[in-house]
């Protein structure tokens, strides 16, 4: 019967619309396809050995100015801490009694410095600072830790070749790492 | 107008009502907040001020018709409840990255109310249209893709119900806390809603070499975590919903990520963006926060899971038995590794240990309640919980914790809570 041909040509034309869309799409077909624009937009994590760092580069000497500008008010004028975290010195206290947790002694890698000063830093106005700012206030931040000299200039090379001095010291989770005996009676 | 009127009136007599009980009964409802009522044979011998609503008299709240229907078009509790809220420690150098605290030991039952659960942000709550909020899902998989709400929520759904918890929930050192949301307050627990992330993973092709994702949240620290892929494509939800719901905007409204067992920051809340890769981001968030420092000056980094743990939330720290005999000891278990298998109590500063009863359902990565019938003599005692999970794991003491991990690890703290109380009934932080 031509009419029962025709279904069949039609559930055909159909099975096959859906195998070609299943490769453009998922199987709910649900969101649209995101434009490298969009993604290049949105896409800011540097990884730590430096990968998608943006070119630009900045010097220690106008990181100072930037500090000053844009941190000191938390990090203290040295760095030395205040309503924001601590950022310099305390190498060497890691493993006492009192350790001092700074970029300097405990940060593994130093890219990831980029990363967290350009999406979240200043508190009050993140994403607002441009990429040769934090280079530079990323190379004086290193500076005021002896770990950049203080006529450099830092660029998505020279910031992936530093070593942080806490980078080995970091390992996996052990855990479960205590044992509880759960005596239960004369304990 | 006229219904306005009626409404305003009647808001009016509310507001006397509620200012005669409060005055009135203040002895009485500050007894009921605390553990143990005062009894009424103690109020019959002394007649309180406000009795004339205690039998065999006609309560005031039965001579006139109460609020209008609708008078509130989001219910809020009783004005009697008015001191249950979170716990904010006044006094913060800033309070955009900080937390407040579930005043867990003024709840019962499993689920927290979603006004009161634990709050912790790193750049503020921001304050996002859903219109326009997307989530990109890019990287390692065939298709990147942008989602809307919309999208989101045509996705099949599922419901369920897990804890949250901060993985700093308490820290080692001094000064400890003084009641139950002091010490453990960062932890809550609601019925979550939404679309599996292994659905929203396949609908984009994920590639077989990702090995991680990475999120990120639309909030002003873009806070950042990355993720093993084995539990994005397990029990991991993208979630809009909780108790029913949407997500309040310090839970991350419009859309969260919901790792059930990991502590609470990897949650990430206003999520924007997903990434696949092969590589975690070794963001600042774990790295420099978020790890735990050994003795030996060794760090652990991507310590997701949190371990068992409870605490008995009635009596705690702050509450006061008020009479001698009968007391239920109640309180909350949990374990990021599964099931709660038992809880055992220790009424004798932890020298015999009895099995307590659990309420059930007992669930999956939530909070689990567990009561224990017991006699106060009336003598000082100390009384702590311990909680055994499906896998055997037992919750350690805090020098069983302390021994291995020294008490600058700050995060992970999952030692047994003890409270003391004292010939008054007052209860006090044991450790402290």
């Amino acid at each position: 019967m031509p009419m029962r041909k025709s279904v069949l040509a039609l559930v055909a034309l159909t099975s096959l619309a859906f195998s070609v869309r299943a490769e453009t799409q998922g199987h709910y077909g649900i969101g649209r396809p995101a434009t490298d624009k969009e993604i290049a937009g949105w896409n800011i994590d540097i990884g730590r050995d430096g990968s998608n760092l943006p070119a630009g580069s900045g010097t220690v000497a106008h990181g100072r100015e930037v500090f000053e500008q844009q941190c000191s008010a938390c990090h203290g004028e040295k760095g030395e801490g205040g309503v924001g975290d601590r950022l310099v010195g305390g190498q060497g206290t890691i493993a006492t009694p009192k350790p001092i947790k700074t970029v300097g002694s405990y940060w593994p890698y130093a890219p990831t410095l980029f990363d967290y000063i350009r999406r979240a830093m200043p508190q009050n106005a993140p994403q607002s600072l441009s990429n040769e700012d934090v280079y530079a206030v990323s190379a004086y931040i290193l500076n005021m830790n002896g770990l950049l000299p203080a006529d450099a200039t830092l660029d998505a090379r020279t910031l992936s070749a530093i070593e942080m001095p806490n980078r080995s010291m970091f390992t996996g989770d052990p855990r479960p790492d205590v044992k509880n005996p759960a005596c239960e009676k004369g304990c | 107008m006229a219904s306005k009127t009626t409404a305003a009136s009647a808001d009016k007599a509310r507001r006397s009502l509620s200012r005669r009980r409060l005055l009135g009964e203040g002895g009485a409802l500050l007894g009921s907040a605390v553990m143990g009522s005062i009894g009424g044979q103690a109020l019959a011998e002394q007649p309180a001020p406000g009795s004339e609503n205690l039998p065999p008299n006609i309560p005031d709240w039965m001579k006139a018709p109460g609020a209008d229907m609708g008078s509130q078009p989001y219910g809020t509790p009783s004005p009697f409840e008015k001191n249950v809220v979170k716990n904010i420690q006044a006094n913060l150098p800033q309070y955009i990255s900080a937390s407040g605290r579930t005043p867990i030991g003024d709840l019962d039952g499993i689920i927290t109310p979603n006004g009161l659960f634990y709050e912790r942000h790193h750049g503020g709550v921001p304050a996002i249209d859903p219109e326009q909020h997307r989530l990109m899902l890019h990287g390692l998989v065939e298709r990147p893709t942008i989602f809307t709400m919309e999208d989101i929520r045509r996705f099949p759904s599922q419901s369920r119900i897990h804890f949250l918890e901060c993985s700093g929930n308490p820290v080692y050192t001094k000064p400890y806390g003084k009641t139950a949301s002091d010490l453990v307050g960062l932890l809550s627990c609601a019925e979550w809603t939404g679309v599996s992330l292994k659905l929203v993973l396949e609908e984009a092709g994920l590639r077989p070499e990702a090995k991680w994702l990475v999120a990120e949240g639309a909030d002003a620290a873009a806070l950042t975590r990355s993720i093993p892929i084995e539990k994005c494509l397990d029990d991991a939800m993208l979630v809009y919903s909780q108790n029913g719901e949407r997500l309040r905007p310090q839970q991350g409204y419009p859309l969260r990520l919901l790792l059930p067992g990991f502590e609470g920051n990897m949650n990430v809340k206003w999520l924007r963006r997903l990434k696949a890769v092969t590589e975690p981001a070794y963001s600042r968030e774990e790295t420099s926060k978020y790890t735990d420092l050994m003795p030996d000056g060794t760090a652990r980094e991507f310590t997701f899971y949190m371990e068992a743990k409870s605490i008995i939330t009635r009596p705690s720290g702050g509450q006061q038995l008020r009479q001698k005999g009968f007391h239920e000891i109640t309180g909350i278990a949990w374990t990021g590794h599964g099931k709660i298998k038992r809880v055992d109590i220790s009424v004798d500063d932890g020298k015999s240990w009895q099995e307590a009863e659990l309420q059930e359902p007992v669930l999956t990565r939530a909070l689990t309640r567990f009561r224990l019938p017991w006699h106060w003599d009336g003598e000082p005692a100390v009384i702590q919980s311990r909680a055994i999970d499906e896998t055997g794991y037992v919750q350690p003491t805090f020098a069983e914790l302390t021994s291995v991990r020294g008490v600058n690890s700050y995060y992970h703290n999952n030692a047994i809570q003890p409270w003391r109380i004292d010939a008054q009934g007052q209860v006090t932080n044991a450790n402290a």
